[in-house]
């Protein structure tokens, strides 16, 4: 079928977003930072290398257990800086706002951006504020762009282009939580969970792998279209492959659960305070006990390696020990029938 | 008993799997019939623990697959009449119809809404008394209660908004169409869910008549495998049975509740199955005394011409006479995200399972 229109799916982070940033984006505005596509631009200005990203924040509910669209607008930033290698230092917030919305929901909103923020070391120093009809928008968007400093040995991580066979791949902690405390938080679905979103800044987090080890060779933040978004983004196209550890991947049990109720693989579940990274093996165990001694890195863990064989392809073990292909979320992901 | 654990652990695993392989002499075919075992078997990688000889066939048991093109024209023709809201579970939304989809149908301006349960649809007709609420009622014994249940619900409720476009099917006379076709099967795995309702009565004629073996299977690895343990057994020592390795859920007389309800609102008429053709009395209408919610009875809508499969063979991947691979279609010209024929769509398609997990 020929797509005419907009789906849901297209910003789903999976094979649709994919293809229309793919098919649309680039193929109008190329150019060689752009063509790059990592979390962040590289911009060689004055000798220096800025890292430069942008992001937009339309969740749906806009406060749910864990946070709020204002928490996102700030970690989704500084995350996508900061998995680049940056230490980012300057934001812009934008806000699109629907008549009619509470000024009081917006201050929360506001107040939490300020305080992650802070917390991340970043300052918000531009904004713009625009104000559409009832019903034109959702109640609140953000927009939220950052740049921050990559250091000269750090470049080669958004690329990834210094990946050997052999790498550790490693997680900060558990996969999906983000996604299913905002689905459980859906008026149509009536389930009550403790799941709380795993929202938060990872710059912190990220320098102290780095005090302990400069051998991260790749990183990413595994946010919408969740860790296997990320895993393929890694071996697509590359010289080598990705095996995983399906047994090793930590996931909380009220997560499995809901995804097994309704369908979904943990995988492919949006998170907010991921991040994986491919590490040399020598230094895997150092950097997950420097993970581990961090608030945000708790359950980090080794959760697979980088290998020879099947070039291009991720594999997973499966928890019973059988084998099968990793593969990215194709649409929006669909409840199942039965 | 904690499913995501005990039935999935490792050692366990391993010991019935050396157990069939102690058993298994002979190459056997084994075909899983349900949707939900196909995407366990992928997701785990079973295919890849088994010997060689034993060879896993996906058949007919993906609700979404089977169902005829036209009725996802004639929804979405529902979809456009005037006041109407579309009602259905996820999965259909992004079957391809002959020139549109739901989803597509969505995106223009329909309102077309994602439900969990049948209940919700009901909860939004009480909403919208003003409004013609549809309910697509798709799948097996295992979702047919649950719409009897919804009408019967609306008739209580004394709505006069609430409809349901039945696409309900039975898996037994597609259990049997197979065995007409002469697709080479030396067992099945039977259908866990639908068996939960019907029992097991149902497949008797398969071991007695057609001489082959039913196991009733649940959808984690152990019990999968203990399915085909059982299987191999039976083929091995020449004594089909109808047997239950579910019976945590499972038993030989079933939901007897369920079955009565399902009686009351429907009756079996002929139906078409993608890849078998009609099938005597293999679907399900609503009964006569139930017109007034049958959405099929009070609407009249125009639908487009239903368009051919073309170079799609769902219908010989839904029989198990080709794996998804050997389709020329398979992930070129149709994939998860742009897909051709409904096996690519249902995530528990057998062609969207293959793609998606692709087990070694």
């Amino acid at each position: 079928m020929k797509r005419e229109n907009i789906l849901l799916g297209h910003g789903s982070g999976g094979k649709l977003t994919h293809d229309l940033i793919d098919k649309l984006f680039v193929k109008y505005f190329s150019n060689e930072i752009l063509d790059a596509q990592g979390d962040s631009s590289i911009l060689p200005i004055e000798g220096e290398q800025i890292s430069f990203t942008t992001d937009s924040f339309v969740v749906n509910p806009i406060f749910f257990p864990g946070g709020n669209i204002g928490n996102l607008a700030v970690a989704g930033t500084v995350n996508d800086l900061a998995v680049s290698g940056a230490k980012p230092l300057y934001l812009s917030a934008a806000f699109i706002l629907e008549e009619g919305f509470s000024l009081s929901e917006l201050e929360i909103i506001v107040k939490s951006m300020a305080d992650d923020a802070k917390a991340a070391g970043v300052k918000i120093v531009t904004g713009d504020t625009k104000v559409v009809e009832r019903g034109h928008a959702d109640k609140v968007f953000i927009n939220t762009s950052g740049i921050g400093i990559l250091p000269k040995n750090r470049m080669h991580i958004s690329s990834g282009k210094n990946i050997e066979i052999g790498d550790k791949i490693i997680i900060n902690g558990a996969i999906g939580d983000h996604g299913m405390a905002v689905m459980a938080q859906r008026n149509d679905l009536n389930i009550t969970s403790e799941m709380v979103s795993d929202c938060a800044p990872l710059n912190g987090l990220i320098d102290a792998a780095f005090a302990v080890s400069e051998d991260i060779k790749f990183m990413r933040d595994a946010t919408r279209g969740g860790l296997s978004s990320v895993l393929t983004e890694l071996f697509e196209g590359k010289s080598f492959g990705v095996e995983i550890e399906e047994d090793a991947i930590p996931v909380h049990d009220n997560v499995l659960g809901m995804c097994e109720l309704l369908g979904f693989d943990p995988m492919q579940v949006a998170n907010e305070g991921k991040v994986v990274m491919v590490v040399k093996a020598e230094k895997a165990e150092e950097i997950v006990l420097a993970l581990r001694n961090h608030t945000l890195g708790k359950e980090a863990a080794i959760i697979g390696e980088i290998t020879v064989s099947h070039p291009g392809k991720g594999w997973i073990i499966t928890t019973i020990g059988g084998k099968r292909v990793i593969d990215m979320l194709a649409g929006e992901q669909l409840p199942r029938i039965c | 008993m904690k499913l995501n654990t005990e039935f999935r652990d490792k050692a366990t695993v391993k010991n019935l799997v050396k157990a069939i392989n102690a058993l298994s002499t002979k190459p056997i075919t084994l075909m899983e019939v349900c949707g939900g075992h196909t995407m366990s078997i992928q997701k785990f990688g079973i295919p890849s623990l088994l010997p060689k000889n034993i060879k896993l066939i996906s058949g007919p048991g993906c609700p979404v697959c089977v169902t005829d093109r036209k009725y996802i024209d004639q929804s979405i023709a529902y979809s456009r009449m005037s006041n109407a809201i579309i009602t259905t579970y996820g999965d259909l939304i992004r079957v391809p119809g002959s020139s549109s989809s739901l989803e597509n149908e969505r995106a223009l301006g329909r309102d077309i809404r994602i439900v969990y349960s049948i209940l919700d649809a009901i909860k939004i007709a009480e909403e919208n008394p003003d409004k013609k609420i549809i309910f697509l009622g798709i799948g097996f014994e295992t979702t047919t209660p649950g719409s009897a249940i919804g009408i019967l619900t609306a008739e209580n409720k004394g709505l006069k908004n609430f409809f349901l476009y039945s696409a309900h099917k039975v898996m037994p006379p597609a259990m049997s169409a197979l065995i007409d076709e002469d697709v080479k099967i030396d067992g099945y795995i039977g259908p866990g869910h639908v068996s939960a309702i019907t029992g097991t009565g149902i497949y008797n004629f398969i071991a007695e008549e057609l001489g082959l073996g039913v196991v009733i299977a649940g959808f984690e690895p152990l019990d999968l495998l203990q399915a085909i343990l059982m299987l191999v057994k039976q083929f091995e020592s020449g004594k089909p049975a109808v047997e239950i390795a579910y019976s945590r859920v499972v038993n030989h007389e079933g939901n007897l509740i369920a079955q009565q309800k399902v009686n009351q609102v429907f009756e079996p008429r002929d139906d078409w199955w993608r890849g078998l053709g009609i099938l005597p009395d293999s679907g399900l209408g609503i009964r006569s005394e139930y017109a007034a919610f049958d959405a099929e009875n009070v609407f009249e809508v125009e639908v487009e011409p239903t368009k051919k499969d073309g170079a799609c063979i769902c219908g010989s991947v839904l029989k198990g006479i080709a794996k998804p691979f050997e389709c020329k279609l398979y992930g070129k010209g149709c994939t998860p995200m742009d897909p051709v024929g409904p096996c690519m769509v249902s995530s528990e398609g057998a062609c969207h399972a293959f793609f998606k997990y692709q087990s070694l």
